[in-house]
């Protein structure tokens, strides 16, 4: 009996955080933000040079699942600051009333829409596509119906954990209304599975396990930039393209609320926006001093941009999810 | 007076043990039971969940069965070289963690695998992996060696005399079927067919890895989705009465068809057989036999072949890992041990009061029928208004895990327990052996052997489970196997390989640490 109580106490040792001398200011992201080719080590970097403090970033899955991470943990988190949410979410997340007002509203943002969220404040966004290798796929469609009727195989993520998987949920909405059910029951058959985040879907894209993978009109940049390869390209759709924007948030709860707002004045700022488009691959919400990098013109433009209000992308969600899944569990 | 010597009190561990397994299985199914939404809630995807789950169980536990008997049949009556090896591997998968079986798996089924490779050269499409049959498949390669034990020992027991006899009545291979095989067939392959049924019901690691979406869920893996995607508790709750349902009724068909009992003991020889002369049934029995080497090694050659390279240099992350992983298997073994030994004390000393040593024995079996995200969701929903899950995360997947183990222990420690005090009971009594000193000095000594096994399984187990963890897991703080998982969605296949092969690695040097020790100048 000694001997386990002696271990159990070990465990819980084990399991306690190391004490620290400077301040720590823990921010939950998703996976791709914080991986060593994300933003996440440059950001670290750049803002641990201001503030004489530790950014610690934690990684938990995609975008959706970090309201459920929040929750899981309560007020109880260590956690400061999420980021990675998007305006899809927001009704969500606000009415868990764990988040508090940002207060910054001098930003000039370079969003598509007028930006007065008194909560969450957006860091980039983009547009969702359907991304393909020039070779292997010669004739692509041109719209959510014609990818559906073609035999072209595609990797979609789950609408429940990623923000990806739910913009396609509001693209399929927003553009068609009614006749959503019927896009889904096409798209159906050219699932070859759904991934829980963005990372594992594109991981299976560069495989070759599917000739499309849903993910940013954005994401050729990468390839072109980073890996001079200029095979890849976004399918432009016709019915328009839906529109993500990522927002951050501070908690209510957080234990270093003076530095988390200094984090998110950060966010907005040049330090930030500028290490976005080359790492994040998405469009920064400020327009860095030196503009967009070299390539990003190269970038398909969405004739028509689709986005919902908070308000009616909360109402989309329930709705869209619940066709989603009775008809993809057929 | 021998027996009544040891009063009802002297048993309470045994009773404090029960309560707490009890608490752990009942208690937290309680707590799910009063959250749940009413059954009226469950969507189309969910009653698509349920069928799913207990179609692609069905399907694994036919197939797994299916092949078994061929291969049990080979070899029943074959020798060769290597049959010892083969016969001792049908035994691994038992305690081999799940994910590094998906790996190998991918790796010669996956799109990028040895088959799809093949395929490619005679110009046939690659196969996918994803869904159904990806499921199917790995339940086929963690329960067709079980099966395959469970019907050879029906081979092995039917007695030679009879195959003589029926070669000296020159019975044809039809006849031979008829009054031998199929009798015997018929008592061993329910319960075969139960046990693998019930395992693949429970499904979770397998699923996650390898399920294709809304298509190919089961029902704790919808858990897993209420709980972590949408934190919709009351419909995590009502899934997990779900799950429990199907749990339920699988064992109560289970404890109706008799469940044949594999000891492993006398696998090694083989049966005479007349009928196996002919050089046809040779090739048959050559055939099965290598099919199922090949089936069961190959994937676990790859992950070696293709972890080997990356071992030596696993970035300090995955070593904490693994640090943490060792931590939680040796706390879940020696809970497992500190469960199951009063128990089992308890069970026997108080066997002529059979209702009271009957129902600590049911509770101690509870844990078959339970399932770890079941409890995990219990747990979460008892504990967060008074602790942060993920904070607890580590100690709470020990508690789990030691759970899970608690019915193999018992069922090596029961019949060595009994033993003990048929053989010594009357002398302890009479030297006035009783309560700690008899446990000390009796017991502890000659149980080395059944706990050492279990202390060995329950720390493997550990070590490779990939299930409540997934619930509360701190990407910062887990284990092994989530590390691991982790690589695996990303798609970054060389470093899992690297951290498979350690983390297969670690789970047989520390089931083989505690077997070993408990046979050090075992008491003979």
């Amino acid at each position: 009996m000694k001997q386990l109580l002696f271990s159990t106490a070990l465990l819980a040792i084990a399991t306690t955080a190391v004490a620290q001398d400077k301040p720590v200011l823990t921010v939950l992201t998703y996976d791709s933000f914080a991986s060593d080719w994300g933003p996440g080590p440059k950001v670290k970097a750049a803002f641990e040079l201001t503030c004489q403090c530790e950014l610690n970033f934690v990684a938990a899955g995609d975008g959706a699942a970090l309201l459920a991470r929040i929750q899981l943990e309560g007020a109880r988190s260590d956690v400061d600051v999420v980021l990675g949410l998007d305006t899809n979410l927001v009704a969500a997340a606000t009415a868990t009333e764990l988040f508090q007002d940002h207060g910054i509203n001098d930003v000039d943002f370079a969003l598509p829409i007028v930006w007065d969220n008194p909560v969450f404040l957006p860091f980039d966004w983009g547009y969702f596509a359907f991304v393909y290798d020039k070779e292997t796929v010669s004739n692509p469609p041109n719209s959510l119906r014609s990818l559906g009727e073609s035999d072209l195989k595609i990797v979609i993520q789950d609408p429940r954990s990623s923000t990806p998987g739910l913009g396609l949920l509001m693209w399929v909405k927003s553009a068609y209304g009614d006749q959503s059910g019927e896009i889904w029951q096409g798209l159906s058959d050219n699932i070859v599975t759904v991934t829980k985040g963005w990372s594992e879907a594109y991981g299976m894209f560069l495989e070759g396990e599917a000739d499309m993978v849903l993910s940013y009109t954005t994401s050729p940049a990468y390839h072109l930039i980073a890996e001079d390869d200029a095979s890849k390209a976004a399918a432009l759709f016709d019915e328009g393209h839906y529109m993500q924007i990522e927002v951050a948030a501070k908690l209510a709860a957080s234990d270093q609320p003076e530095l988390a707002d200094q984090f998110l004045r950060f966010m907005v700022s040049d330090g930030f926006q500028s290490i976005i488009p080359t790492t994040n691959w998405m469009y920064p919400a400020v327009v860095p001093e030196g503009g967009l990098p070299d390539g990003f013109d190269t970038l398909i433009t969405p004739p028509k941009s689709l986005i919902y209000s908070a308000d009616e992308a909360a109402d989309a969600r329930d709705e869209g999810l619940e066709e989603w899944l009775a008809i993809l569990s057929q | 007076m021998a027996g009544h010597s040891q009063p009802v009190v002297k048993f309470w561990p045994g009773f404090v043990a029960a309560a707490l397994l009890a608490a752990l299985t009942l208690g937290t199914l309680g707590a799910v039971a009063v959250r749940a939404e009413g059954w009226g809630v469950l969507g189309p995807a969910d009653w698509a969940a349920i069928r799913f789950t207990v179609f692609q169980a069905l399907l694994s536990a036919a197939i797994s069965v299916g092949v078994a008997i061929p291969v049990a049949k080979a070899l029943s009556r074959r020798q060769f070289l290597g049959r010892k090896l083969l016969v001792t591997l049908l035994g691994a998968p038992f305690i081999l963690p799940v994910i590094v079986a998906v790996l190998g798996l991918l790796a010669v089924f996956g799109r990028n695998g040895i088959v799809s490779v093949v395929f490619g050269w005679v110009g046939l499409e690659p196969i996918q992996i994803y869904g159904l049959h990806g499921v199917v498949l790995a339940h086929v390669f963690f329960n067709l060696p079980l099966a395959t034990r469970l019907i050879l020992q029906g081979w092995l027991a039917t007695p030679s005399e009879q195959f003589r006899l029926a070669a000296a009545l020159d019975l044809s291979a039809a006849d031979l079927s008829r009054v031998l095989e199929r009798p015997m067939l018929r008592d061993v392959l329910p319960g075969a067919f139960m046990v693998v049924f019930v395992i693949c019901t429970t499904s979770f690691a397998v699923a996650l890895a390898l399920g294709g979406g809304p298509r190919a869920t089961t029902v704790e893996l919808a858990i897993y989705q209420a709980f972590r995607f949408g934190f919709d508790l009351g419909h995590a709750a009502l899934l997990a009465l779900v799950q429990f349902s199907i749990c339920a009724v699988a064992a109560g068909i289970m404890l109706w068809v008799r469940v044949p009992h594999a000891s492993g003991v006398g696998l090694d020889r083989t049966v005479q057989r007349w009928d196996a002369r002919g050089k046809v049934s040779g090739t048959i029995d050559a055939f099965w036999i290598s099919l199922a080497a090949v089936f069961l090694m190959l994937p676990l050659f790859m992950i070696i072949a293709r972890g080997a390279p990356g071992i030596l240099d696993l970035p300090a992350h995955i070593v904490d890992a693994a640090g943490r992983s060792l931590l939680v298997a040796f706390t879940a073994a020696l809970l497992t041990i500190g469960l199951a030994l009063p128990v089992a004390l308890g069970a026997v000393g108080l066997r002529r009061i059979p209702w009271l040593a009957g129902s600590l024995e049911g509770v101690g079996y509870l844990a078959i029928a339970a399932s770890p995200l079941v409890i995990g969701t219990g747990l979460f929903l008892v504990l967060f208004p008074i602790a942060n899950p993920v904070a607890i995360a580590l100690p709470l997947t020990a508690v789990v895990n030691a759970l899970m183990a608690v019915p193999f222990a018992l069922r090596a420690l029961l019949p060595a327990v009994a033993q003990i005090e048929a053989q010594y009971g009357v002398l302890a009594d009479s030297l006035g052996l009783l309560g700690w000193q008899r446990v000390r000095w009796l017991q502890l000594p000659r149980l080395r052997r059944p706990l050492g096994f279990s202390a060995g399984l329950a720390a493997a187990l550990s070590m490779g489970d990939l299930g409540v963890i997934a619930l509360f897991s701190d990407p910062d703080r887990t284990t092994l196997p989530m590390q691991m998982y982790r690589l695996m969605a990303g798609y970054r296949m060389d470093e899992a390989a690297g951290v498979a092969l350690l983390l297969l690695a670690l789970s047989l040097a520390i089931f083989w640490i505690f077997d070993r020790g408990g046979r050090i100048d075992a008491d003979r």
